[in-house]
């Protein structure tokens, strides 16, 4: 093992840990806000990933992502690294040496594996077969999310050989705004636009049942994003404290700049408002935070939160059922944040790009050409792959479940459970099978 | 025997509770309920989409009592409910057939 230093490594640990709480945090953000018919397969739609994605990232996904033998390309890694056994005693090596070990930095980028095809669920809200959804999850992150993963954050060895594309041409993209964002809402817009409609949308009121969790769900991303952005410093440095604190400023102003809308639009700053505008700058924020100043983050998330609370509506202009506004928060909101950083990018920043705004001329003109071919090429390559896996799905094994079923509720058809038992004496009885194979609880009570 | 159902706001129920107490009346069972008459519904906004929510949460009350009671117990219910405004609910009157009181086995006015 090569020199490690411990606070390095101490900081990228905690940072995974806090990337990997993002996960059950957006469950319950989007938990809250579909009807509690559906608030478990909602939940569990999110923590399946978990359960999928990291043992493919073990077996072929770091290596396919962050390989950098001889034979990465710029369009993929390797297959050097299959089963994670030759990381074991080295360095992270991604486009320069990081004194923490390989294993941290696997550990780390399969968090952002994880949530990015989570995040695709809420465009599919209440209308998803469970084990469809598992085969798309784990076709889908071996078909789009390695090689994206690859292209944005993969900048090959000590020299450089084996960058992704994206990465070596300079587009600055410092946590996933294409790459997790842009990758997952043009995947939920695919899905939402194969599978269709739930029934009686939009007619129906299809109100959040729960804006507490929402709330609850929003917060605990909040604090797990603080991994996610200020971790890919892949160190404990200037470069993530500049991070965390653009993470945290957007973040707020961009909660502030959804509230302002809502006041002057709908009359009333709502909680669910005040929920999806904080996501809406940690999701903008994502690509920038290496490159904007803290000054610069207040404008690009009082905007960012801004603009999104009208993107949230064009579902109902197109007449997709975006469930939970996927392609409203994600997409646009990563989009905006990808091509902001050709505005707002600051030579005294990190990053030291220069952007438009701060006289970058000629150059912050390329660098905002290259910003929006990013998006272009991240947003439509995953909406291809996705409507291609979605219809193959559809085809074969089915995509949706059964009207009978959705009207039902797919809590109770999919997973045979209930989210809220809230009346005594509503149990139900124990079928005969349970209760011939133990009926100790009756006997005692009779006695 | 009569049954004395009421539907009012559920934020008038310690009010007329207390009122019925106070004229005798030691129980009943208290229901949440949802409905709407000419107060209509009202309108919730989620990410700019408007919705009219026509339900609205209300309380229901039902009381056994002897026929002589009746026009008392409306009128307790009807002052402790009062507010003035749309919405206020309703009471409503009808006869029972037979009551009977499951522990002890009491029957019809001795077990009101």
């Amino acid at each position: 093992m090569p020199h490690l230093d411990t606070g390095d490594t101490a900081w990228v640990l905690c940072s995974s840990a806090l990337v990997l709480l993002m996960t059950p945090g957006l469950a319950f953000f989007y938990g809250g806000m579909v009807r509690s018919k559906s608030v478990l397969n909602m939940l569990m739609m999110s923590i399946l990933t978990i359960g999928i994605v990291t043992p493919l990232w073990v077996l072929y996904g770091f290596s396919l992502s962050f390989g950098t033998s001889s034979h990465a390309s710029w369009i993929i890694g390797d297959f050097s690294q299959l089963g994670l056994s030759n990381t074991l005693n080295l360095g992270a090596i991604n486009g320069g040496d990081y004194p923490i070990p390989l294993l941290v930095f696997a550990a780390f980028q399969l968090m952002f594996a994880v949530i990015t095809p989570a995040l695709i669920s809420g465009a599919i809200a209440d209308r998803v077969k469970f084990s469809a959804w598992a085969v798309f999850v784990a076709l889908w992150v071996a078909i789009c999310y390695f090689p994206v993963a690859h292209w944005v954050f993969g900048f090959g060895d000590a020299n450089g050989n084996g960058a992704g594309f994206l990465a070596h041409w300079g587009v600055i993209d410092f946590a996933g705004g294409t790459a997790v964002h842009v990758d997952a809402g043009a995947a939920g817009l695919a899905l939402a636009i194969v599978l269709g409609k739930r029934i009686g949308w939009p007619r129906d009121p299809m109100r959040p049942h729960n804006v507490p969790f929402v709330m609850l769900g929003a917060a605990l991303l909040w604090f797990g994003w603080f991994g996610f952005n200020a971790g890919s410093a892949l160190g404990a440095n200037g470069l993530a404290a500049m991070a965390f604190m653009n993470t945290q400023v957007a973040t707020a102003t961009a909660m502030l700049g959804w509230l302002i809308v809502e006041k002057f639009r709908d009359g009333h700053a709502t909680t669910l408002g005040a929920a999806s505008g904080a996501v809406t700058g940690l999701v903008a924020i994502t690509p920038s935070c290496s490159a904007v100043t803290p000054m610069g983050a207040i404008f690009l998330g009082l905007i960012a939160g801004a603009i999104c609370a009208y993107t949230v509506g064009l579902k109902y202009k197109f007449g997709f059922d975006d469930s939970l506004d996927v392609v409203g928060v994600h997409l646009v909101g990563g989009a905006f944040g990808s091509v902001a950083i050709g505005f707002l990018a600051a030579p005294s920043s990190a990053a030291g790009a220069t952007g438009l705004l701060y006289g970058g001329g000629q150059v912050g003109l390329q660098l905002l050409g290259k910003q929006t071919t990013a998006v272009l090429v991240v947003g439509t390559f995953s909406f291809v792959v996705a409507f291609i896996i979605g219809k193959l799905i559809d085809m074969t094994m089915g995509f949706r479940i059964s009207e009978e079923d959705e009207l039902t509720g797919i809590d109770q058809t999919e997973h045979a459970e209930t989210g809220y038992e809230l009346h005594q004496g509503f149990g139900g009885t124990r079928t005969s099978t349970a209760a011939a194979t133990d009926t100790s609880d009756m006997e005692s009570v009779d006695a | 025997m009569k049954l004395v159902t009421a539907v009012i706001k559920p934020h008038k129920l310690e009010d007329v509770r207390a009122a019925l107490e106070t004229f005798g009346v030691t129980g009943m069972p208290v229901t949440e309920a949802s409905g709407y008459g000419r107060q209509k519904g009202h309108t919730e906004v989620y990410r700019g989409a408007e919705y009219d929510i026509s339900l609205i949460p209300k309380v229901r009350l039902e009381i056994v009592i002897q026929d002589d009671e009746v026009a008392d117990i409306v009128g307790v219910i009807t002052k402790s409910a009062h507010t003035g405004r749309i919405g206020d609910g309703k009471v409503w009157v009808s006869p029972i057939e037979s009551v009977l009181r499951i522990r002890t086995g009491d029957k019809d006015t001795d077990a009101v």
